[in-house]
């Protein structure tokens, strides 16, 4: 396997539009990977929810897309950052339906489950940054 | 840029603008026999040496001022209008923006041939002057017009935009007290806001007892989708129409799940003839008061 792109791909997150050009990106990106349409649709779902919470609660950020490469082979990796108000308590906050703006609270939550590997850092002074990475599990199986 | 001192560059442009007003009829007729023009004005040849005076006019104008690479200056203004309602209609027939800006420039050579032919009494240093001030000039007409174009397409972006936000949420009568919408693209806040309010009008309209939202064309269903849907659902059965949820494909009803959704309240069929046989179904059981014949 090459790496198909050694950059990553950056992009604002700054309005509504935005989170359109996220989607489609990352769609984008797994189709090239080689994602089946299963996985392809819970990462760009994920991400979907991820990044309205950059524009929603952090008031606005970046999306960061970069193909990885790991033990499981290679990967799909996508970072939201903004430097919002942080999230003070990171436990409540991905429980199932905890939100404090009248939604239904499965956006942490959820997004968690969808993907392989979630990282959530948030600094309670402000800035929050989620990185989530899903595996080209079908390649996986093809190879070994 | 400018080669020598300020002085030189001011006597240059006032030159550009003597050649121009001199030869205005020669550049007129020149310029009425390109395609920019012509393919623009095609009832008559008047009508294009009329639109290329009035460019040359304002030309002449910004050559005038001094002003031939600031875009701001006021002799622009006419242009740009002129040049974008030409431009736009070049566009609509099919150029693209660089071969657009190609009959653009393609203007500046009836000028330059003319100013050849002037050297004799110019002197070879003004004329040398004039013609860095006349590349100048028509390079600033360029970017002019580019910006005319960028400016046009932008609004019909916002045009199509909105366009597509009432075009694409149309409501289907399918059968006798029943109605579906096919929802195709992302379902966002705004949209949403239309569909609802569409579907509920259609349902007083046609007294709808049942209605077939599919989501077969939306490409992500993510919480807030989840959300405008329910909503939508609860305002259709305050309405007195039970809601069906049809085109849920098998990676989205997986990633639905995982996510954590509950669509349990709602009705849910993978395909729109599933969600059909099961409206039909329930009007000849008779679990919905049916008017017609089935
Ligand atoms: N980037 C962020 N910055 C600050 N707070 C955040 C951020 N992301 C999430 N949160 C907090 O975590 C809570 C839970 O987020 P989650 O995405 O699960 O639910 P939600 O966005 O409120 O609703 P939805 O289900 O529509 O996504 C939010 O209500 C918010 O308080
Ligand atoms: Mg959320």
């Amino acid at each position: 396997m090459s790496q198909t792109s050694a950059e990553p791909i950056r992009l604002p997150i700054r309005k509504d539009t935005d989170l359109t050009a996220v989607r489609q990106h990352v769609r984008a990106l797994a189709q090239r990977v080689g994602f089946g349409l299963v996985q392809q649709t819970k990462l760009v779902t994920a991400a979907s929810e991820l990044a309205r919470n950059t524009l929603l609660h952090g008031g606005g950020g970046m999306a960061q897309i970069s193909l990885v490469h790991g033990e499981r082979g290679q990967g799909l990796s996508v970072s939201f950052v903004d430097s919002g108000p942080g999230i003070p308590d990171v436990g409540l906050a991905l429980s199932d339906g905890y939100s404090t703006a009248g939604g239904l609270g499965m956006g942490l939550s959820g997004s968690r489950r969808l993907v392989h590997d979630f990282d959530l850092k948030s600094d309670p002074e402000g800035g929050t940054e989620v990185t989530i990475t899903c595996w080209n599990d079908s390649l996986r199986r093809g190879f070994r | 840029m400018t080669y020598g001192p300020p002085d030189s560059a001011a006597a240059g442009a006032e030159a550009v603008a003597g050649l121009l007003r001199r030869r205005r009829e020669q550049i007129a007729q020149r310029w009425a026999d390109l395609p920019l023009f012509q393919a623009v004005f095609t009832v008559t040849r008047e009508e294009a040496v009329e639109a290329c005076h009035s460019v040359i006019d304002s030309l002449a104008a910004v050559a005038e001022s001094g002003r031939v690479e600031d875009l701001e200056a006021p002799g622009f203004d006419p242009i740009q209008r002129q040049l974008a309602a030409m431009t736009a209609s070049r566009a609509r027939a099919g150029l693209s923006t660089s071969q657009v800006d190609q009959e653009v420039s393609a203007l500046r050579d009836a000028a330059w041939d003319l100013l050849d032919a002037e050297t004799v009494e110019l002197g070879v240093e003004d004329t040398c002057e004039a013609r860095t001030r006349l590349v100048a000039l028509f390079g600033t007409l360029r970017v002019v017009v580019i910006e005319a174009m960028l400016q046009e397409n932008q609004e019909i972006i916002l045009r199509q935009r909105q366009q597509l936000l009432e075009m694409a949420t149309p409501v289907i009568k399918l059968w006798d007290r029943l109605v579906a919408v096919p929802l195709i693209g992302m379902l966002d806040s705004a949209r949403s806001q239309v569909v609802m309010e569409n579907l509920l009008e259609a349902i007083v309209e046609h007294k709808a007892t049942i209605a077939i939202l599919d989501i077969t064309g939306v490409p992500t269903v993510d919480s807030l989708v989840a959300q405008h849907l329910m909503k939508t659902v609860a305002s259709a059965r305050l309405m007195g129409a039970e809601c069906v949820i049809s085109g849920i494909r098998p990676a989205i009803a997986q990633t639905i799940v995982q996510l954590g959704l509950d669509l349990s309240s709602v009705t849910t069929r993978a395909t729109l003839a599933d969600a059909l046989q099961w409206a039909l179904g329930r009007d000849q059981r008779g679990e919905l008061p049916a008017r017609g014949h089935l």
